[in-house]
């Protein structure tokens, strides 16, 4: 068992999609909401993802195929700028 | 002396040890630096700080590191210039940059990883490590180099070639990593989660980003101790568009400056322009985008901060602009040719979003305003190659000269005449 910390990001037209039901349900992986905001134009949710490995990377694939932007959810980007 | 006391989640307030960590466990807020401001006040005065070192090592009680664990560069102390001849370009009363393009290895990243050097001394760690679109991995390679630690820097391999040299001249293990921008990001994640590095933007950022507030010390001192109207600052990740706010208001709160009013407003390239698009979305959830600009220092398409630096939009009336890549170009050169400032072209993204801020009506014309010029040109020259005036080639005689001189006179006043 291992756990990534992750941040999904809702263009509009995604905002009704019960992603994050739909991800518990098709993989082997734990969903744990820590923090979210959602808006009439953007919404995101900061999560923790409990599972084996391999099988939270197939969920994220799979969350990335739906159409979410899925990002490490502590850090932002890693590389830096200004 | 140094007074920090707790890492305290930004989001929730949960206190952690001063250890190299970043984020809260409950909510994964980022953690920040809490300080005794209470004995800083009693120990720091103006007076004390103008008769230390001319460099940010003199706002040291303010620092989260031990200064004995520093290694000092020289960074910070730079120039606050008055520029009248941009102003009067730009239609301001009065405008201020902050130079700091002299820093030593000519960016601002100096500030903050002189403070996360210190601080990765104090912990005991013997490797430093950070991934960079340029500036951050010289100042690492630098001061790395300067302390004899081992030094792993990772770059996108698009990067302009001043920034490359500028780091492997250092001889760091220097990695330039193939793939999308997400992949350099995925991966250096994935390397931070178990080495024994002092990572500067992931387990030492809290230290790290600290020192960006020394911008904000020394602009209010070198004003004579008070804020200016107005800041323009370059927004990347949005930490040092924050951290100049949070330097102003803890020099009001210790005393040194009265409260400051300063209206904060943040620049960047149309082609990674997630903050700013949110702001004029009016919204403070802002949507990560896949950067595509030659403002490559800029190019933060997830920002860490991004939400705080919207937060602190709202907080202070001030507001963002963008800057298409042409205009980033023309910026650079018209903060060249009016005040000879060479900056790199999140300079020029600067300098362009400040023009349109005056254009717009947002920052007003009697608004005294200070914008901050935060890396040098040398390092992206290829950003400006083949935009300026060709030079005159000539063999050596007098005579060649005076002819190609008035070719090229007479060309300039038939281009003018053309144009108006």
């Amino acid at each position: 068992m291992t756990s990534r910390r992750v941040r999904f990001t809702f263009e509009p037209d995604k905002i009704q999609q019960p992603v994050i039901y739909e991800l518990g349900h098709k993989f082997e992986v734990i969903t744990n909401i820590r923090m979210a905001d959602v808006d009439n134009s953007v919404g995101w949710v900061v999560l923790e993802l409990e599972g084996d490995a391999e099988e939270i990377g197939r969920s994220l694939e799979w969350a990335r195929e739906v159409g979410v932007r899925v990002d490490d959810a502590t850090l932002g980007d890693v590389v830096e700028g200004s | 002396m140094s007074f920090e006391t707790a890492l305290r989640c930004r989001e929730c307030g949960r206190e952690y040890p001063l250890d190299p960590i970043f984020s809260c466990e409950f909510c994964f807020g980022p953690l920040e630096v809490a300080y005794d401001y209470a004995a800083i006040r009693g120990s720091m005065t103006r007076e004390s700080i103008m008769a230390g070192p001319p460099t940010l090592w003199r706002y040291a009680d303010l620092l989260p590191c031990d200064p004995d664990f520093r290694v000092d560069l020289g960074t910070g102390f730079t120039p606050l210039v008055r520029a009248d001849r941009l102003a009067a370009r730009l239609g301001l009363d009065r405008l201020w940059l902050k130079n700091d393009t002299v820093n030593p290895t000519w960016s601002f990243k100096d500030r903050v990883v002189s403070v996360a050097i210190a601080r990765a001394r104090q912990f005991g760690f013997d490797a430093m490590a950070c991934a960079s679109t340029g500036n951050l991995a010289n100042s690492v390679a630098a001061h790395s180099s300067a302390a004899g630690m081992e030094a792993f820097v990772f770059i996108p391999s698009d990067l302009e070639q001043g920034k490359v040299v500028g780091s492997n001249v250092y001889d760091p293990t220097l990695v330039m990593v193939d793939g999308s921008y997400d992949d350099v990001n995925r991966l250096c994640t994935e390397l931070s989660a178990d080495r024994n590095w002092a990572f500067v933007n992931i387990n030492v950022r809290p230290y790290y980003a600290e020192g960006s507030r020394t911008l904000a010390f020394e602009v209010a001192e070198q004003l004579g101790w008070r804020a200016p109207d107005h800041i323009v600052a370059p927004l990347a990740s949005g930490s040092l568009y924050t951290k100049i706010w949070k330097g102003l208001k803890e020099f009001a709160d210790i005393g040194l400056i009265d409260e400051p009013h300063t209206r904060m407003s943040g620049a960047q390239a149309t082609g990674c322009s997630p903050i700013a698009k949110a702001y004029f979305d009016g919204t403070l959830n802002f949507v990560p985008q896949k950067p595509d600009t030659i403002a490559k220092s800029l190019a933060i398409g997830n920002p860490a901060d991004g939400y705080y630096a919207l937060k602190q939009m709202e907080e202070t009336d001030g507001g963002a602009e963008m800057a298409t890549d042409a205009e980033i170009v023309e910026g650079v050169k018209l903060l060249a040719e009016t005040e000879g400032i060479f900056a790199e072209t999140a300079g020029g993204v600067t300098i362009a979003c400040l023009k349109r801020m005056v254009e717009s009506g947002h920052i007003r014309k009697d608004e005294e305003t200070v914008a901050f010029i935060t890396g040098a040109g040398l390092k992206t020259i290829e950003a400006v190659q083949g935009e300026l005036t060709e030079p005159l080639h000539i063999a050596p005689n007098a005579q060649e000269f005076d002819e190609a001189f008035a070719a090229r006179s007479s060309a300039l006043a038939g281009a003018t005449a053309g144009g108006a």
